[in-house]
């Protein structure tokens, strides 16, 4: 394993990001406007029905998609890489495919968890109060993991793909689905069985839990489930990535 | 690391190849794209230190052969070794032994032009006592020194070719492949990258393989020239065994009398008819 290869992979990421004004303040706009509209537009229902506050239940949830969302996307930038050529820079570098996956993957995920924060603390402008103060580390670790799974599965996906063509079928097939199954919205409490079931094999709900959890004291699965799960998938996504990453051709 | 191991096999010929001083040896390669074939059972090898000049019209099957031996594609058939390692089997080990510029680019627009070096540099293990001064010189060789905390994304068509170039120089592989470096460059430029090449191929031993369209080029610079077209090599020697075999006093002649006519004639199709018709014309 070569450090310095995976932190020069990582400063890439960061660098292109933070040069990209445009794009950090058009990827928090969807999450803002998720947060405001459901967040007032649904509030005065779902404390009639007795959920309590929906603004505090949906932040959790809304920070979660904008990880979601920002690291398949980091992810699937490769396709970029591959179409500007940047991709065969690395592919014949003398470094290990696992490598050059993590140092990406850590890059797309750190990326994700700071845009993930800057939602966090626009929700608290908007009103979002989370219970305990002392378990943002926490909370900041699932972002983590949520970043890292999503990231990775973004560069397996774009191992796979040739061009951003297949993007909105991904985008609306997959992302989508991951997101409104996940409980971020709504408590997974009392749904249909089959919705639970599907919310059980799908990592995002572990990652909205852990999230909750952390945040405002409120648990589906349990926190130490979460942490299990997503670690177990995490560092199976980065094999997988890393697999079909190794078979890129060009 | 990769510096230290081309230095040390410099001083003993012997190490890492077994055969008299071979280090890409190439035999029966082929490779088909959906029926087509792009490569068709060609075989060559280069000793250690040679300036190897692959030549060839446009989609002869040139670049895919680069793809194969930098472990960037799978050959349909046939086998590679390159100092002692198959690109096929063991891509990882043959990944440290050699170094490519690219003939089309393969820079990050959203880095300065100094970061895409770096960035290189460090994923080429590049000393960092070295790293520095090295990138300087280089930089100023293709005279981009002055514009290196420019975006890329902001560079023209030439500055890009060049700092690719410069690039691919940064680290010195064992072997060093060269996908038409000089593409579009004003002769001036051209002769400082030639002259920077053939210096350090004298100094570290470095084996260069490179393609291009210039034939004064070739014939300047290689020591031994490989022809290929419709995916065959032709013809193989140096640039005056080639212009002996077809009594041509220009390389660019031998060129033509193998590509444009004698080879072609057996099989021509309209499409080799009329390419060989504009070629007359324009000569």
């Amino acid at each position: 394993m070569k450090i310095k290869a995976i932190y020069v992979l990582w400063i890439r990421q960061l660098k292109r990001y933070l040069r990209s004004r445009v794009r950090i303040i058009g990827s928090l706009a969807q999450p803002v406007l998720f947060l405001v509209a459901l967040g007032f537009g649904f509030g005065p229902i779902f404390q009639k029905a007795g959920g309590g506050n929906y603004l505090d239940f949906i932040a959790p949830g809304i920070i979660a998609m904008a990880i979601l969302f920002t690291s398949v996307f980091t992810g699937i930038e490769m396709i970029w890489d591959r179409q500007f050529g940047f991709l065969k820079e690395t592919l014949v570098a003398p470094i290990s495919r696992l490598d050059i996956m993590i140092g990406r993957t850590l890059g797309g995920a750190t990326v994700a968890v700071m845009q993930g924060i800057a939602v966090f603390i626009l929700s608290i402008i908007f009103g979002f109060r989370p219970a305990n103060i002392f378990s943002i580390p926490l909370a900041i670790v699932f972002m983590a993991l949520i970043a890292i799974i999503f990231t990775a599965f973004g560069t397996a996906i774009a191992s796979q793909l040739e061009d951003m063509q297949g993007f909105q079928f991904i985008s609306n097939f997959i992302i989508m689905p991951l997101f409104f199954l996940s409980g971020a919205l709504f408590p997974l409490q009392g749904l249909p069985n089959t919705v639970v079931m599907i919310a059980k094999f799908n990592p995002l709900a572990y990652g909205v839990d852990g999230l909750r959890g952390a945040l405002i004291n409120q648990v589906h699965f349990g926190l130490g489930t979460d942490l299990i799960v997503l670690s177990v998938i995490a560092v199976v996504f980065l094999v997988i990535g890393s697999y079909s990453f190794s078979k890129i051709q060009l | 690391m990769v510096k230290n191991n081309g230095k040390k096999s410099n001083g003993n010929k012997n190490d890492g190849n077994k055969n008299n001083g071979i280090i890409i040896n190439v035999s029966n390669l082929t490779r088909d794209f959906n029926g087509f074939r792009a490569v068709d059972n060609i075989s060559f090898s280069i000793k250690k230190g040679e300036i190897f000049g692959f030549l060839g019209p446009n989609g002869a099957g040139k670049s895919t052969t680069i793809k194969m031996l930098t472990t960037l594609l799978l050959p349909t058939k046939g086998s590679i070794i390159m100092n002692g390692h198959s690109p096929i089997t063991q891509p990882d080990k043959v990944r440290k032994t050699f170094g490519i510029v690219f003939q089309d680019p393969s820079l990050d627009d959203e880095l300065t032009a100094y970061e895409n070096m770096e960035f290189h540099g460090i994923l080429y293990d590049v000393p960092s006592n070295v790293l520095k001064s090295r990138i300087e010189q280089l930089l100023k060789m293709v005279e981009l020194w002055d514009r290196k905390i420019e975006l890329v994304k902001h560079f023209s068509g030439g500055m890009k070719r060049r700092l690719e170039i410069a690039r691919g120089l940064l680290h010195h592989p064992l072997i060093l492949f060269l996908d038409e470096p000089t593409l579009g460059l004003d002769p001036q430029t051209r002769n400082h990258i030639w002259n920077y090449i053939k210096e350090l191929n004298k100094k570290e031993g470095i084996t260069v393989f490179f393609t291009t369209h210039y034939m004064d080029e070739a014939e300047r610079i290689a020591d031994r020239i490989a022809i290929i077209d419709h995916g065959k090599i032709i013809a193989q020697g140096t640039s005056d065994e080639l212009k002996k075999k077809t009594k041509t006093s220009f390389l660019e002649d031998a060129f033509i009398s193998l590509t444009g006519k004698d080879i072609r004639e057996e099989e021509a199709s309209t499409l080799d008819m009329l390419r060989m018709h504009r070629r007359m014309f324009k000569r």
